[in-house]
């Protein structure tokens, strides 16, 4: 297997756990919906999936790709919508 | 595919910036918008590539404009006491699409290697694990499944069993990859596991639930990266995986309790009473609003205890009014936030707010608790737990040891409930029967509003 790609998974795990801790209380919500959208980032793989006269690899890309969409979609606007609500006085 | 990988690093940057600014609430509306820039790029890059194999731009169209319509439909709909069976079921289509993708990539004839076959069972094992486990959460937070944990005889050994034979079927599936009846039986297996592991969890744990399961959506996301040898869903699986998990030990750390014993402990199931302390009968005082109400008179300084209980009773709004008609009469309002009040991770700061209530008063456990010792009135809704004080000193409680909201040290408590029920510990909570305790029963959303009415007119 490719060692840099295993590199580039610890790193970011790193940078995860760095960025994340930051994050307040208060904004935890839209932090889990937030990310949540992020890992619809499966969607990229399930375009690649849907290859023309794939048979059943071809189906399951279809349905990875409406539940990646739902997933990317649903999730950015409902954070956005929380994070709206959030004022100062 | 040179030039993909490039749109797929800045996509990554993106990321990590959008996440940045969500910690501070004036910028996270920013952040989120440059991470959902960032998941455009991504998506309009792989469209745009050159692959190897034809890709079915027609089908893709179909897949994305149902997505659209099912995600937004979700998104513009949902009202914000129903955010964690939201946030829930959304971790479980992340999940249930990464599993996909990986089936699809073994389902595609031609040589797999034996590190892409192993990311491939663990792709489908911990995707379809979040898919089940998800519905399952959903269903309890939505009430279609029984809140309370769902044990059965043997339900550990049975779990072990299943991990056992997902890794026999697995070890054997990368020997033999042509056996298709084994690549059934981990996708199988793996969807009674994510049932199992999430029947047992009590709805109060629901918030390390939903934590957990936001974190295996970015694992089975960054599986699937390993699988497709994709930079982007491995940085993104890794970001995602990395706030699951961090999200998940600070529940675990509100309620004192470690991930094992949330997972397998099966609290909150209606125990026999151990020690006296539980039998113990109390005696506690009812109120009226109208008595409650020259209590709020008298005080200067109110703080705000909401719970689960806020959240069914939709009373974020009627807090708001009492709060403001308080503030006018020049007393000071704040709220104490606990980690884990409500049903997700921040569930009652994205309420209040919702009904307009400034972050800056919503403080957290550190914070507030050494407030509450000038404070003369606490007002508990519909927590329970959180405020219960024999967390500090009895070791036989199932809650010993869990940092608690120290509002007994209030001149006041006023706590409303709708009825005397234990919490969901399944114990009787010493407080309400201390001498500053005062009860007043109800919903949470009438009892304000009658509270505000009975305000007005002293």
């Amino acid at each position: 297997m490719d060692i840099n790609i295993l590199t580039v998974f610890i790193l970011a795990i790193f940078v995860g756990i760095e960025i994340i801790s930051k994050v307040p209380p208060t904004l935890h919500t839209p932090l889990m919906s937030g990310s949540n959208a992020i890992s619809g980032i499966a969607i990229v793989g399930a375009i690649i999936a849907t290859k023309v006269g794939g048979g059943t690899g071809t189906w399951l890309g279809l349905i990875a790709v409406i539940f990646g969409t739902i997933n990317v979609v649903g999730g950015f606007m409902v954070t956005d919508r929380m994070l709206k609500m959030f004022k100062r006085k | 595919m040179v030039y993909t990988n490039i749109f797929y690093v800045l996509a990554s940057v993106l990321f990590i910036l959008g996440i940045k600014k969500l910690s501070h609430p004036r910028t996270a509306r920013n952040g989120n918008m440059i991470a959902f820039i960032g998941m455009m790029i991504a998506i309009v890059a792989t469209l745009l590539a050159k692959h190897e194999i034809e890709i079915d731009f027609q089908l893709i169209a179909i897949g994305i404009v149902v997505g659209i319509i099912i995600g937004a439909t979700f998104a513009i709909k949902v009202q914000m006491t129903q955010m964690p069976q939201m946030v829930a079921i959304f971790n479980g289509f992340g999940g249930g699409a990464s599993a996909l993708v990986a089936a699809a990539e073994f389902l595609k004839t031609g040589e797999i290697t034996t590190f892409t076959l192993g990311t491939i069972i663990l792709s489908i094992f911990v995707g379809t694990l979040t898919f089940t486990g998800s519905f399952i959460a959903f269903g309890k937070l939505q009430g279609f499944v029984s809140g309370q944990p769902i044990v059965f005889p043997g339900q550990q050994v049975f779990n072990a069993l299943m991990a056992l034979a997902l890794l026999i079927v697995g070890v054997y599936l990368v020997q033999i990859p042509g056996e298709i009846n084994y690549f059934y039986a981990v996708v199988i297996i793996s969807a009674i596991m994510g049932i199992t592991l999430t029947i047992p969890i009590g709805g109060a744990d629901m918030p390390v639930v939903i934590s957990l399961l936001n974190s295996y959506s970015g694992v089975a996301a960054a599986a699937t990266g390993f699988v497709l040898m994709n930079n982007g869903l491995i940085i993104s699986g890794a970001l995602v995986g990395a706030s699951g998990l961090i999200l998940t030990n600070i529940m675990c750390k509100g309620m004192n309790r470690s991930l094992a014993n949330v997972i397998f402990g099966a609290v909150g199931l209606a125990q026999e009473s151990t020690g006296d302390s539980t039998t113990k009968q109390i005696t506690v005082k009812s109120y009226s609003t109208e008595e409650a109400a020259m209590i709020f008179d008298a005080a200067e300084k109110v703080i705000v205890v909401p719970g689960y209980g806020l959240a069914v009773a939709q009373a974020q709004h009627a807090v708001r009014e009492v709060a403001e008609f308080l503030e006018g009469k020049g007393k000071q309002v704040l709220y104490a936030i606990h980690p884990v009040a409500g049903r997700m991770p921040g569930h009652m700061n994205v309420l209040l707010a919702e009904a307009n209530i400034p972050y800056e008063q919503l403080k957290d456990l550190d914070e507030i608790n050494p407030e509450f010792e000038d404070c003369d009135v606490a007002l508990v809704l519909g927590a329970n737990d959180v405020v219960n004080p024999a967390a500090r000193h009895d070791k036989s409680s199932p809650i010993y040891g869990m940092p608690i909201l120290d509002v007994d040290k209030s001149r006041t408590v006023i706590i409303n409930k709708r009825t005397m029920n234990t919490g969901f510990a399944g114990i009787q909570n010493e407080l309400f029967g201390f001498d500053n305790s005062i009860m007043v029963f109800g919903d949470a959303k009438d009892m304000l509003q009658q509270l505000l009415k009975d305000l007005k007119e002293l």
